[in-house]
This record gives structure tokens, C-alpha cells and sequence, in this order.
């Protein structure tokens, strides 16, 4: 009876806690304290005023096939990056490995035998198949995501030092598998189911029937699909899960049991495989493997996540955010060609853009705490 | 029987000889306090019980049972549950993903498998009800106090059959308000049939919740003796040195 007396009155207690609860855990009230979203509002206000400045070509939909699959191979590239951010690490090969998977796809599909491989290699025909090509150029990032993987988890070195010697050593890589050229010269008929996968459209289901209200591109709807994908496997999986705790604190991460080394690991090959994939749908649009593809790219996939919200310091970023922050990017790029505004100067409003944004979650973590 | 026993543990790390044949007994129900100065192989000995390192010489024990663990997961398959001092927490997570990071609730078959986010919300709401602390599962420990942020990594323990819980410095760099809360979840621990290993620098602390005190000096054990045949000034006087031994 006594303890009784000292306890506060229940229901009192019961209601400041569901008023609390409710307030702090309403959707929208989760939604808006979201960078993702603050940049997707600035995504449909530039689209709606150039929709309104360049109705005749902006608000078409040959425009919008045409930004949304010019995104998506970075799209592809950054939602790969974005578990590698949340731990806290960054991935600068990823523009070449999008190179030298290009041209590992080349040689598979060229019609010219290769002097280095051997004669059974170049003789037979399944070594030629579009479906070989698929699959070497998965295999060629996933290897080189190895390589990455293993010398920041397995042997501790860091993640800048490393990539950054990827990038370099995996380009020149791809030139000297290329010798140099260009390939361009492929089997027609592995050719054009190697294409179509990059660059078709609505995924071939015309063909079952499925009509969509407008054409949309084979990358844009890869890049949604695996967008779904990878929200789902952060925010449902334990791997997941341990991908985040990894970026909020490693050593605790490791004491409480995650396997840290293996699951880093994986997010690198992750990584590198994202990069390959985008590589592969590239190469599937532009009908020709360059060793120079994907220069550069690295660092507007980095962009793309940190705009949408993925933070450099680790424990946060999203896969939409991955998806929304390349957008914003291409859509800016587009708009300033619109609206004739020299392309020299769209590097400018990038960089603006990857500023502002970290000022954005600097503000947001202030409020925060 | 005792649920933890060392018998002449040493560590030497190189030259260094951070544990010197320290012999120690730990019944179920038992508070222990391990109190020494900085260096005096304190957390040397927590960490070589919670198996981040294996002892160089000497017996470990658990339950009867002698043991030798190479990875922390070991211990804790044991029922050696370890609350670091700082607390080994994520920031930029929930709570309930705090409590049961790496050994989360799954729900689905074969390689399906995913989180189940309510289970461990209400299993956490739970485990924080039962210690009395007014932590929210769905909260980032970011948001949380320092008395909050103990109850979780308290909390973590109890979701196991843990057996004995070692503590290193759970009271220090919190306030005075949750120095007691903290105070009340060790009692309920103790009451819950746990063996504890308190390390402190706070002598009220260890004078308050604490059955025995135990006292290191230079990677030896110099005393070890009830809380109530001994006073904070033996106690201060065996950390320096100015008593030699009891």
C-alpha cells in the first residue's frame, strides 16, 4: 500500500506517454525530418517550373525517357554506394570498375578473335553469348569488389587509400585489356539481346501484353526495382541492420557479435557489383565498350547519395535518397541545357547542390539534438 | 558452488605483467566491487573473464566448468555478459535495435528471413519495464540520457540466460540522479540471481551496492573481504598502497 502512495497516479503516467509516442512517431512527422524528402521537393519544384518556362521540351515524354534513364546508370552505381557510406567507408574505384567491366563485356561479344586468350576461348561459341557477357562482367566487379573488400575488412587498411588505388590500377587495367581500342565490332546476334538489356524499353513485356502509360527505359526501371530492393534489405535484414550499426559505432558492432569484417566485405562487393551492372546497361544502350566509361563517375554516385541524404561519417543514408539525389542532379544538369545556360557551368550547380546538401543535414542534426 | 572461479590468472602482455596469479570465487547473487587505480589490471581481468583475451597462465571456471574463451560470442554463449564502459551502443539506432544487435528477432524461412520490428520493440518495452526505467524502444539512444543509455546496455544482458554480468565503470560520466537509477538496476540484477562484477572508481557506489570488495594494485589482487568488515578509508588505503595488504 505504501509503494503505492509513491508511484504517480497511472493514467496520468499512461497518457504523457502515447501523447509522446504518437507525436514522435507519426509517418509524415518521420517522412519530413528526411533529407530525401526535403530534395524531393526541390526536385518537382525545378521540374514543375520548367515544366512551366519549356513546356514544348521539358514536359514531354520523350524528355522524361530520356533524364530518367540518363540517371539511372549513376542511380545504379550510387544505391550500390550507399551501404558503403552508412558504414562509414567510401568506394572511388567504382568509376573504373564501370570501365573495365565495359570492356570485359566488349571481348566476350567482339566478333574478332582476342591474341591473348586462348584458341578454344576464341573458337567456341558459348564464350561468345550475350549471356556470357553478363555474367564475366559481374564476375570482373564482384572480383574487383574482392580485392577492395578484403584489404579494408579482412586486412584493415583504409577505405579512401584503398579505393583510390583501385581506381587507378583497375582503369589501367581496362586499357590494357582493351588494347587501347574502342569495341564496337559485335556478334549481331548475341548483340542484340546484349542491347536490349540496356537499351530497351518497359523491360520487353510489350511483348507479354503489359502496357505501360508511357515509355520508360530498361535502366530506369532496373534502377526502381532495385531501389525497392535495397530499402527493403536495410530496413528487413539483419544484414542491414548490422550495416548501420557498423556506421554508428564499429567496435560495438563487433562486440555484440556482428561478423564486422564479412558483412564490410559484402558491402564492397556490393558496391563493385552495382557498378558493374551499371556498366553492363550502358554498354547495352551506347552499343560500344569504351575503357574509358565511367571516368569521373565515381564521385557524382558519391554525390548522389550524400544529396540524398547518405552521411559521409557513416550510420545514415537510404536507398531512395541513393535514387532521389541522382535525379536531382540529372534534372538540374537538363534543366540548365534548357534553359541555354552554358554547360560548362553545371559542374558549379553540382557542387552547390553536394554543399548545400551537408549544410542541409548539418542544420537537421542540430534540431536533432 | 561457486558460478565463477579463477585460479592463479596471469596476463602478460610482452613484458608487461598486467594480472599476477589472481585468484578469485563469484557466487550466484553475489555483487562484487573491483576496485584498484588506473592501470591496476581491472578491466585486464574483466576482459579476460568476457574472453577478448585468453588468460597467459592460470584457470577460468564457469559454473564448474573450466573454460577457454578466444571470442567474446564464446563467453557470452557461457552466460558471461559484459556491459562496457562506454557502453558499446550505437548512436544512430533504436533502443530495441541496441538491445538486440546481433541477435535480432527474425521472422521468415531459409535465407528469408527479416526482421520482426514489433517483437523486438515490445520484448525491449518489456526488458526496460522490468528493470524500472523509463527508456522508449523506439527512441535513438542518440536522443537518450546517460541513465537510459545504461538501462539499454543493461538490458542487453538480461536477454540471454546470463549468469553473471560484469560491469566496467557503469557509474562514471553520469549524473548524480542516474548514478542511483543505475544503482537500482545492479540490485535488481543481484535480486534476479545474477553475480556481478562492479569496477569503479566511486567508493559510495561500490559501498552501496556491493557485498564484497575486491582490491588490485599493479595486476595483483592485495585484498578481498565483505563490504562490511572493511571502511572506504582501508579501501583507499589498500588502492594507494598506504596499507599493504588485508
Amino acid at each position: 500500500m505504501t509503494t503505492d502512495a509513491a508511484k504517480p497516479p497511472p493514467q496520468a503516467n499512461v497518457s504523457i506517454e502515447s501523447v509522446l509516442e504518437v507525436q514522435q512517431h507519426t509517418v509524415w512527422h518521420r517522412i519530413v525530418a528526411t533529407q530525401s524528402f526535403w530534395v524531393a521537393v526541390a526536385l518537382a519544384i525545378i521540374s514543375l517550373f520548367m515544366s512551366w518556362y519549356q513546356p514544348d521540351s521539358f514536359a514531354t515524354s520523350d524528355n522524361f525517357f530520356n533524364i530518367t534513364r540518363n540517371f539511372s546508370f549513376i542511380g545504379v552505381m550510387a544505391l550500390g554506394m550507399t551501404p558503403v557510406i552508412i558504414t562509414g567507408g567510401i568506394d572511388l574505384s567504382v568509376g573504373s570498375v564501370m570501365g573495365l567491366v565495359a570492356i570485359v563485356c566488349g571481348l566476350v561479344l567482339l566478333k574478332q578473335p582476342i591474341d591473348y586468350m586462348p584458341d578454344w576461348w576464341n573458337d567456341a561459341a558459348w564464350t561468345h553469348a550475350w549471356w556470357m557477357a553478363v555474367l564475366m562482367g559481374l564476375a570482373a566487379g564482384a572480383l574487383m569488389g574482392l580485392v577492395n573488400g578484403v584489404l579494408i575488412a579482412y586486412v584493415g587498411l583504409p577505405p579512401f587509400v584503398v579505393t583510390l588505388g583501385m581506381l587507378s590500377a583497375v582503369r589501367s587495367l581496362a586499357v590494357v585489356l582493351s588494347e587501347s581500342r574502342m569495341l564496337y565490332d559485335f556478334r549481331p546476334d548475341q548483340a542484340a539481346t546484349f542491347k536490349f538489356i540496356g537499351g530497351g524499353d518497359n523491360l520487353g513485356l510489350d511483348r507479354f501484353g503489359v502496357h505501360f502509360p508511357i515509355p520508360l527505359s530498361n535502366p530506369f526501371l532496373f534502377m526502381v526495382i532495385l531501389t525497392l530492393l535495397l530499402g527493403l534489405v536495410l530496413k528487413m535484414s539483419p544484414w542491414g541492420r548490422h550495416i548501420f550499426a557498423i556506421g554508428g559505432n564499429e567496435q560495438a558492432a563487433n562486440l555484440t557479435g556482428v561478423n564486422v569484417r564479412r558483412v564490410k566485405l559484402q558491402a564492397y562487393v556490393l558496391c563493385s557489383l552495382s557498378a558493374a551492372f551499371a556498366a553492363i546497361l550502358s554498354v547495352g544502350w551506347s552499343g560500344s565498350a569504351n575503357n574509358s566509361l565511367g571516368q569521373s563517375y565515381e564521385l557524382l554516385a558519391i554525390a548522389s547519395a550524400v544529396i540524398g541524404g547518405a552521411n559521409l561519417m557513416g550510420g545514415e543514408g537510404t536507398a531512395f535518397g541513393a535514387l532521389i539525389g541522382s535525379a536531382l542532379i540529372f534534372v538540374i544538369r537538363n534543366s540548365l541545357l534548357m534553359a541555354g545556360v552554358d554547360s560548362n557551368w553545371q559542374g558549379m550547380f553540382v557542387g552547390a547542390f553536394i554543399i548545400l546538401a551537408v549544410v542541409l543535414e548539418r542544420l537537421r542534426g542540430k534540431r536533432r539534438d | 558452488m561457486p558460478i565463477l572461479e579463477l585460479r592463479s590468472v596471469s596476463k602478460h602482455f610482452g613484458a608487461i605483467h598486467a594480472l599476477n596469479e589472481v585468484d578469485l570465487e563469484l557466487e550466484s547473487g553475489e555483487v562484487l566491487g573491483l576496485m584498484g587505480d588506473n592501470g591496476a589490471g581491472k578491466s585486464t581481468l574483466v576482459k579476460v573473464i568476457a574472453g577478448n583475451y585468453p588468460p597467459t597462465h592460470g584457470e577460468i571456471r564457469i559454473g564448474g566448468e573450466s573454460v577457454h574463451f578466444h571470442r567474446p560470442v564464446e563467453a557470452r554463449e557461457k552466460g558471461v555478459e559484459v556491459v562496457y564502459q562506454d557502453l558499446a551502443l550505437c548512436d544512430n539506432l533504436s533502443a530495441a535495435a541496441n538491445v538486440f544487435l546481433g541477435r535480432e528477432i527474425k521472422r521468415g524461412a531459409g535465407p528469408l528471413r527479416w526482421l520482426d520490428h514489433k517483437a523486438m520493440a515490445r520484448r525491449a518495452g518489456d526488458l526496460f519495464k522490468e528493470l524500472k526505467s523509463e527508456t522508449r524502444p523506439r527512441d535513438l539512444v542518440r536522443q537518450m540520457s546517460g541513465g537510459q543509455r545504461q538501462a539499454v546496455a543493461i538490458a542487453r544482458t538480461r536477454l540471454s540466460k546470463a549468469r553473471m554480468v560484469l560491469m566496467d565503470e557503469p557509474t562514471a560520466a553520469i549524473s548524480v540522479r542516474q548514478v542511483a537509477e543505475v544503482l537500482d538496476l545492479i540490485r535488481r540484477l543481484r535480486d534476479a540471481g545474477l553475480a556481478i562484477i562492479l569496477i569503479s572508481h566511486r567508493m559510495p557506489d561500490v559501498f552501496a551496492v556491493a557485498d564484497r570488495v575486491m582490491v588490485m594494485r599493479r595486476g595483483r589482487k592485495v585484498a578481498d573481504k565483505p563490504i562490511k568488515s572493511t571502511t572506504p578509508e582501508e579501501v583507499t588505503g589498500l588502492i594507494t598502497g598506504a596499507i599493504h595488504a588485508a
